[in-house]
């Protein structure tokens, strides 16, 4: 036990006399935290719109003005022909554009329906959809006054069947985002930092030569490891703390379940991933080599661990090799416990998935960690 | 010039010889290229729901049968009580409960409108947004089969045309971005890393006091990694032409010249990065911790730059992935030429500069 | 009994890399309390050999045991006894001299009132008063050998072993450093160094001299030259590296 102590004491000061690495480790983070959260969405605001307009009567002008006054829209310019609304769009300068036809007006009264060209950069196809709802919406409601104008002067008309479907949007009124995106961010930047320090750690001695010197030693094996790991840890559980006072300063995320619990998560929660840097450590022979492996393994947790994009969607290969993913249950943990208040039981499943994790990862860092060649 | 070559030719070795990282530095790319580009997709597929049907009548069965053939959602709970959503939620088990009021049915019959709530767990605001658009257009389909004797006047009907990407496929916004996201990386840590690797070993004063001028040493390091992204680079365009059919309706040699120019600007970035840090801990840290999530997030990758707020589009103006990300989606996508990306290209050119007399800068006022 | 008096007893040693015997079935005793030298060029496979003795390397076949115990099974036992110092400077550079003498002490057990006896008799030793606080990495090379080889003695091992501790120092501090090497001689602490200056050699109680992975020569260096009519061990090294 004294032995440890003595190791956790030389990795702290070591840390906290790295000058350079102090910012990249407690201040990097913590901005991007502040900075990225807001970057993450997915609302489609500003929709950069044109329009042609080939018939020019009072219905067109009508029609665009319901998008001038939508808060999604910016009408920017109106296209003289087809063209020239196409080529802008290839420039990137317009999202959709509309093209209303010669004799819009006309059409409309004589056959009382026309179809209108509806054109949307689809590159994007997630913001490609929202946008065509939205557009639908506007022209429906557009509708909707032109047939009740015509019931106040006919009544012989029938009633329409109608189905209200009414959205209650529970946890997130509102649906912000950031508060969604705030804990997941939070989430990443935690084991970014944990994964990257421990991982280096070891095969920086291992590059650098001390770690001969610590083998020559009777000291036990577990001892040192934990010694090693425990302040990357306590780092880990500081940034958590540092980012929650974050979220809940700035932010103002909720916290509707208990604190201990997300806590006692996180607690197991980073042994996994000290697991795993410890355990690219020892199948590495310089710090550039474990670099590379962590970073792989970083960016695959990233895109798959349903932060930013569901997992439900994915193929259903893809969905079982999330189960793998560290960052996957963490994410979904701690939106949980912050947002829906989930309590022990609720989130037992995947908790105790986690600490299965935890041991089978530092059994094996453990186990392939040598004193001997 | 000979010496140069030498030089260079020395940095090869030290390349090859080290198999572990050459395999690192090649599998990984194609790796997360092939898994990112079946599995990401922000399409709502296959979301749990649950259904509370206080009717249970003719009317809700057949939504209820409708909703369940949809390939968005899957009804994996039917429950009988309010109070059950609370608990259901909370474990994550669904996204949405359906719910039905009483009378459903004869409501829709005798009064000609009836209720149907969406409950949804809005944690995720664009789930829950699309879950319940997605559901009342099922329901809008339903009601206009009802009403179809019953004639509406007056209807402008819009004829959507999905420009560039008409089936709305995720993977032609992905590949641009992973793409990039994987050579500026790979890139700006490789130089980085390697730089100042030769510092903390000692053996970087030895080349600085070599005859090579120290420009030379620089270049002569970073040439052996220009050439290993453009055999990613090219590796990845394959791969998203002849596995994910993304198609390259522009000038394949323009994207090539481009992709050059981008691979250039983040290697002169990890020269950068490797003139301010002193050990490789540190040059790895900066460019992993400092380059990655801005670049996921910031680039238009996966969250259109268009929604941000303000400053954040204006931030998002210095990564430079976010013009390359808007250059390849150009000329693969929208068959563009030059003259669209010109702008863009200046841009990637201006910053590559800079960051090369950054560091120059830097080394001179150390050789001082 | 003349068996309890050999610290390190190895018989037919060997380790192969693949095909590649780096060290080839070697034999030799070491007595307690002796300088033993351990020779040979660059690549002879003599740190190869010292690692299977430390305990951080195991043998591909062979039996040998250091102070008693067996080098396959019992090498953390072997670990409590022996203290080692790397041909690579292996303290660390961004801990002050204290800072460095209160861990190794700490890792090998020592309590704090030892730990800070001992930093005290070393630093006066050496010294090093006026830069206990400063980083390691700010120390000349010399003063960092001397350090380490001092933090190699501080839980008073048995068996010490220096991996090549002269190298790129200058002919006065390698003098200084052959005193301190008697001195711990002289308080009973075997040695076991090796070496490609052979004029260090001739500071040693025996020699062996190691020629790819085999063990060509082995006595005092006065014997060595008397047999191979010499005047230095210079130049009997040179006849057996020679062949």
């Amino acid at each position: 036990m004294k032995i440890i102590l003595y190791i956790i004491k030389k990795e702290f000061k070591q840390i906290f006399r790295n000058k350079g690495m102090l910012p990249i480790i407690f201040i990097l983070p913590l901005l991007q935290l502040v900075i990225l959260s807001n970057a993450a969405t997915y609302e489609i605001k500003n929709i950069q719109f044109g329009y042609v307009d080939a018939d020019n009567s009072s219905t067109s002008r009508e029609l665009i003005e319901q998008f001038e006054a939508s808060t999604y829209f910016n009408v920017s310019e109106k296209f003289p022909s087809e063209k020239e609304a196409s080529q802008a769009m290839q420039e990137g300068t317009i999202d959709a554009y509309l093209n209303i036809p010669t004799h819009f007006e006309r059409d409309l009264q004589k056959d009382k329906t026309k179809g209108i060209g509806v054109f949307i950069d689809a590159i994007d196809g997630s913001a490609a959809g929202v946008i065509n709802v939205y557009i639908t919406q506007i022209i429906q409601n557009y509708n909707k006054n032109i047939v009740a104008d015509l019931i106040q002067i006919s009544d012989t008309v029938q009633k329409p069947n109608s189905i209200e479907s009414i959205p209650l949007f529970w946890y997130n009124q509102t649906l912000n985002y950031k508060t969604f995106m705030v804990p997941g961010i939070l989430v990443l930047l935690v084991t970014m930092i944990t994964l990257f320090l421990s991982g280096m750690n070891i095969v920086r001695e291992k590059e650098i030569g001390t770690l001969e010197q610590i083998n020559v030693t009777p000291i036990r094996k577990s001892h040192f490891i934990i010694g090693k790991l425990f302040p990357f840890w306590i780092i880990g559980m500081g940034l958590l703390t540092i980012g929650l006072i974050l979220a809940k300063v700035i932010f103002n995320t909720p916290m509707l379940g208990n604190l201990g619990l997300l806590y006692a998560y996180t607690s197991v929660y980073i042994l996994v991933i000290l697991g795993m840097g410890l355990f690219i450590s020892n199948f590495t022979d310089t710090q550039q080599q474990a670099m590379f492996i962590a970073w792989f393994f970083i960016v695959i947790f990233i895109l798959m661990s349903g932060l930013f994009t569901p997992i439900e969607s994915m193929p259903k290969w893809a969905q079982i090799l999330t189960e793998f993913n560290p960052i996957k249950y963490f994410v979904e943990i701690i939106r949980m416990v912050m947002l829906k208040g989930s309590g022990f039981v609720d989130i037992f499943p995947l908790a105790i998935k986690t600490l299965a994790y935890a041991i089978v990862m530092n059994s094996l860092a453990v186990w392939s960690y040598k004193k001997t060649t | 010039m000979k010496r140069f070559v030498g030089f260079v030719r020395k940095e090869f070795y030290h390349i090859f010889r080290d198999k572990r990282s050459l395999f690192i530095l090649f599998g990984m790319p194609i790796a997360q290229i092939l898994l990112f580009g079946f599995a990401i997709t922000n399409e709502i597929n296959n979301v749990d729901i649950a259904i509370l049907d206080q009717a249970n009548d003719v009317a809700s069965k057949e939504i209820i049968n409708k909703i369940a053939a949809s390939k968005h959602f899957s009804i994996v709970d039917i429950i009988q009580q309010e109070s059950s959503i609370e608990s259901i939620f909370k474990k994550g088990k669904v996204k949405a409960v359906l719910q039905f009021e009483n009378n459903f049915g004869n409501n829709l019959i005798k009064e000609k409108q009836a209720n149907v709530q969406v409950l949804t767990d809005a944690t995720d605001p664009n789930m829950a947004s699309t879950i319940s658009n997605y559901i009342s257009s099922i329901l809008k389909k339903y009601q206009q089969e009802l009403n179809e004797n019953i004639s509406i006047d007056y209807q402008i009907i819009p004829q959507s045309r999905m420009v560039y990407n008409a089936e709305l496929k995720s993977v032609y916004m992905f590949v641009p971005g992973v793409m990039t996201v994987i050579l500026m990386l790979v890139s700006a840590m490789m130089t980085s890393i390697s730089i100042t690797r030769e510092k903390e070993q000692g053996t970087m004063e030895i080349l600085l006091v070599s005859p090579l001028k120290p420009f030379q040493v620089i270049i002569g390091k970073v040439f052996p990694y220009i050439f290993l992204s453009v055999i990613n680079a090219v590796v990845i365009v394959l791969l998203s032409i002849f596995v994910f059919n993304v198609p390259v309706n522009g000038s394949l040699f323009l994207l090539g010249i481009e992709s050059v120019l981008f691979i250039i600007t983040s290697l002169a970035l990890g020269i950068l990065i490797s003139t301010i840090s002193a050990t490789q801990q540190t040059a790895m840290m900066i460019s992993l911790m400092g380059l990655m999530l801005p670049t996921i997030l910031l680039s238009g990758f996966i969250f259109p730059i268009s929604s941000m707020p303000l400053p954040l589009q204006v931030i998002s103006n210095i990564i430079p992935a976010k013009w390359f990300i808007i250059i390849v989606k150009g000329i693969m996508l929208k068959g563009i030429g030059i003259g669209f990306v010109l702008k863009e290209t200046l841009i990637l050119l201006l910053m590559t500069l800079l960051f090369i007399g950054v560091s120059v800068k830097k080394y001179k006022i150390r050789l001082e | 009994m003349m068996k309890d008096n050999n610290v390190i007893q190895v018989e037919n040693l060997s380790k192969l890399f693949g095909d590649f015997a780096a060290v080839n079935q070697i034999s030799f005793q070491v007595k307690a309390g002796e300088i033993f030298g351990f020779l040979g060029a660059n690549g002879a496979g003599k740190t190869t050999a010292m690692k299977m003795l430390i305990g951080i390397s195991s043998p591909t076949s062979g039996k040998a045991t250091v102070a008693g115990f067996d080098v396959y099974k019992e090498t953390e036992s072997i670990k409590k006894n022996i203290g080692y110092m790397s041909q690579k400077f292996a303290l660390y550079d961004d801990l002050t001299v204290k800072e460095n003498i209160t861990f190794f002490g700490g890792i090998y057990g020592l309590s704090k009132k030892q730990i800070e006896h001992k930093r005290r008799e070393l630093v006066e030793e050496l010294g090093l008063q006026e830069v206990t606080n400063s980083l390691v990495a700010s120390l000349p090379l010399g003063w960092k050998q001397k350090l380490a080889f001092s933090v190699s003695l501080l839980h008073e091992p048995k068996i010490v072993f220096l991996d090549e501790p002269t190298g790129g120092v200058d002919p006065i501090t390698r003098r200084q450093f052959w005193e301190m090497i008697y001195k711990a001689a002289h308080n009973g602490t075997t040695i076991f160094v090796t070496t490609h200056y052979m004029d260090e050699a001739e500071y040693c109680d025996r020699v062996s001299i190691m020629v790819d992975g085999k063990i060509e020569a082995l006595d005092t260096p006065k014997k060595l030259k008397e047999h191979y009519k010499t005047d230095t061990m210079n130049d009997v090294f040179l006849k057996l590296a020679r062949g």
